[in-house]
């Protein structure tokens, strides 16, 4: 008997021991957002079709996560089996061969569903360097009932024109009310992902064919101007400390009668915790008939570093998480509203999904920008908001600070602008882009 | 006259009081504005004006917190990795600071200088070669990498601190004592430890709020099998997204331990911090 036990126990902790060799942990390093949030939420149906990877996330600020992987695939400290990045990323990396290629996913996947400019983003040398798990892009966001009031309609793609007659129509200083809010705070991807955008609609650009920086031409100077022309009569007071989550806050409050930024806003000024829920409208970011909109283009994307020992599981977790299957199965559990978007053709001709009232809106704005065409004059870079070298952080951040200090009224506009040149030039000869 | 004189001391020592009341309150307001935080919803939680303490309390936050994170995992390795680290820099420091206090040489003092420009460093200078060495020895995400790591980190800390008590111990004891017939381990054991009790127990102390608090080391060596509170915390951040609630709750959770901590050993920690300074 106690015999007959003893082998019983043997075995099945054999077992039990064999189940946990086999099984292969991968670990994801991600970002704090609602849909990543919802995606370790359904690991578990991920690993049920799949008993033979286990899952281990690391989830993290934007920029607590940007400074982590970097240093990981740079030294190739292989922490991590799949990282969340983003199109700022990719074409750097994808460059140095630090990710493993996506193209060899089967045929399930279906690449060619991926919506062009977002698989345009991140694709180098015609390979696909990340699997895109949620695009984004920016567009206005306004108060229906303020405009109403103002006696204006907002067209459907509006002209910088129509959003300076409408900030100046709506403001009512006295009763806490800003025609427009705009970001101010400084940082890369912070006030210049919303600049480098406008910019774009005014025909500036960052740099040239030979890289020599632009801020010293007129499109930068004209885009600056209404910027800050807008922000100083029309916006809320302290306006150059105020990022996302401020205006966010404002917008909530009903102390915005415009806002433009991230698609992803749109489920939040909708949703519970905002007052004026039931009066918004949304428009395509505006332009200056220059045939560039001033939005912008993200992706948050899952990649696999190069040198990873579980390259196999780790592309059996990006293709489940970024598949058609996976759009169906968060629709199935909670609704079409909540179905990470932004990154597939299909998404958008379900019948189902057209009926979200800010889902055209998003497909437009991402359609109608171009990563690798960004502006009016060509470029030599990559990127709508950003220019996809790695000294672009340090140097947007430090012209982001002029450009904050601008609107703060402690630097003038034509000093901000022959600054960010000269630190510009200065980053750039170091840096070996200008000969 | 006298009687006017000890009116002017109670009128003082009043003055003093609310104004040691007022700064240790300005200090402490972020501590409770964290947790007043933890228990609104997220639309409270970014109202303006923002309301102190008459609003709807949930505590919604943490259960979805609980249910996102696993607490006990992060909870159990900062505290190793802070006792840890702490206990092992003590057990280097003492003979160090020992040697520095009663043998004193003619570079003592460059010797404790040198330590503490260690600590002037960024970290961030060294983040590279540090996570190399990490790599190659196979130390990323571990608890005993932390420990080590956390340990040199502050060294010259509780060096300084140990080495300040030292000197308040009377060397003559100590001679007295190696007169006796004392091995140079028994006189540290015996003779030097318990006198520096006091010291050596705030050293402890505010070593193991220093290591649970280190969020540079921890955040970058670690990725999921020893991410103490500080990744914990840094997990309910986001520059896109509503969260200021969900933050607070994991904040309050993450520093709950420790103030619990301090609250106890405060009379021990204050005996420790001014230990030797009235001469």
């Amino acid at each position: 008997m106690t015999l007959t036990l003893r082998a019983l126990l043997g075995a099945s902790v054999a077992a039990g021991l064999s189940t946990a060799a086999l099984a292969e942990t991968i670990t994801i390093a991600t970002v704090n957002n609602g849909d990543m949030i919802r995606m370790q939420g359904l690991t578990s149906e991920f690993t049920a079709a799949n008993p033979d990877i286990t899952v281990e996330w690391v989830t993290l600020e934007e920029n607590v996560l940007r400074q982590k992987v970097t240093t990981d695939i740079a030294t190739k400290g292989g922490q991590f089996d799949i990282m969340t990045i983003g199109t700022y990323e990719v074409p750097i990396w994808g460059k140095q061969g630090w990710l493993v290629s996506l193209n060899d996913l089967p045929a399930e996947f279906d690449i060619d569903d991926l919506l062009p400019a977002i698989r345009g983003g991140l694709t180098v040398d015609g390979n696909l360097y990340a699997a895109p798990f949620y695009g984004e892009s920016s567009m206005v966001m306004y108060r229906t009932d303020l405009m109403e009031k103002a006696g204006l309609t907002m067209p459907e793609a509006p002209t910088w024109a129509d959003i300076k007659a409408a900030a100046a129509a709506m403001t009512d200083k006295e009763n806490e009310i800003y025609g427009i809010c705009l970001r101010g705070k400084a940082g890369w991807g912070e006030n210049m992902a919303f600049l480098t955008a406008m910019s774009n609609s005014y025909g500036a650009r960052w740099f040239d064919m030979d890289w020599k920086p632009q801020f010293d031409g007129a499109a930068w100077k004209a885009t600056l101007t209404d910027y800050l022309d807008m922000m100083n009569n029309f916006g809320p007071p302290g306006a150059s400390n105020n990022g996302f989550n401020e205006n966010l806050a404002l917008f909530q409050q009903g102390k915005c009668g415009m806002w433009i930024d991230a698609t992803v806003a749109a489920s939040f000024v909708t949703g519970a915790d905002s007052t004026v829920a039931d009066k918004v409208g949304f428009a395509l970011a505006p332009d200056n008939g220059l045939g560039r909109r001033s939005n912008w283009l993200w992706a948050w994307s899952l990649a696999i570093p190069a040198g990873t020992q579980k390259e196999a599981s780790a592309k059996k977790f990006v293709e489940w998480a970024t598949s058609k299957a996976y759009l169906e199965l968060v629709a199935s559990k909670e609704g079409w509203a909540n179905v990470p978007p932004g990154t597939r053709t299909s998404l958008y001709e379900n019948p189902e999904y057209a009926k979200i009232p800010f889902a055209k809106m998003t497909l437009d704005s991402i359609n109608s920008a171009d990563p690798t065409n960004p502006t009016v004059d060509p470029v030599p870079y990559v990127g709508v908001q950003f220019v996809a070298i790695p000294e672009f952080q340090g140097l947007a951040t430090a012209v982001g600070q002029q450009f904050s200090a601008a609107l703060a009224g402690t630097t003038s506009l034509d000093d901000a602008l022959k600054n960010s040149q000269d630190l510009a030039i200065r980053e750039m000869t170091k840096a070996g882009y200008i000969k | 006259m006298p009687d006017m004189a000890r009116k002017t001391t109670t009128a003082r020592k009043a003055t003093v009081t609310a104004l040691a009341w007022t700064v240790g309150f300005l200090i402490f307001f972020p501590v409770l504005w964290t947790f007043l935080t933890s228990f609104k919803t997220e639309g409270e939680a970014i109202a303006a004006p923002p309301s102190f303490l008459f609003f709807d309390w949930t505590v919604e936050n943490y259960l979805t917190v609980n249910e996102r994170s696993d607490y006990p995992r992060h909870f159990w390795n900062s505290v190793v990795i802070a006792v840890g680290s702490t206990l092992l820099g003590v057990l280097i420091a003492i003979p160090a600071a020992w040697s520095l206090a009663f043998v004193p040489g003619r570079r003592t003092r460059d010797v404790l200088m040198w330590m503490l420009s260690t600590k002037m460093m960024p970290a961030v200078g060294v983040l590279v070669p540090m996570y190399l060495i990490f790599r190659d020895t196979g130390l990323l995400d571990t608890k005993s990498g932390l420990v080590g790591v956390l340990t040199l980190v502050n060294l010259p800390i509780i060096v300084w601190m140990l080495y300040t008590y030292f000197k308040e111990i009377p060397a003559e004891i100590l001679e007295a004592a190696r007169m006796d017939g004392a091995g140079l381990r028994s006189e540290i054991i015996y003779v030097l430890a318990p006198m520096a009790v006091p010291g050596i127990a705030s050293t402890i102390l505010l070593n193991i709020i220093l290591a649970w608090n280190e969020a540079f080391w921890t955040l970058n060596l670690a990725a999921a099998k020893a991410a103490p509170l500080t990744a914990f915390i840094a997990s309910y951040s986001s520059p896109e997204g509503l969260f200021y609630a969900k933050l607070s709750a994991a904040s309050t959770m993450a520093i709950a331990p420790i103030l619990i901590l301090g609250w106890f050993s405060q009379k021990q920690l204050v005996r420790g911090l001014t230990f030797g300074a009235v001469k």
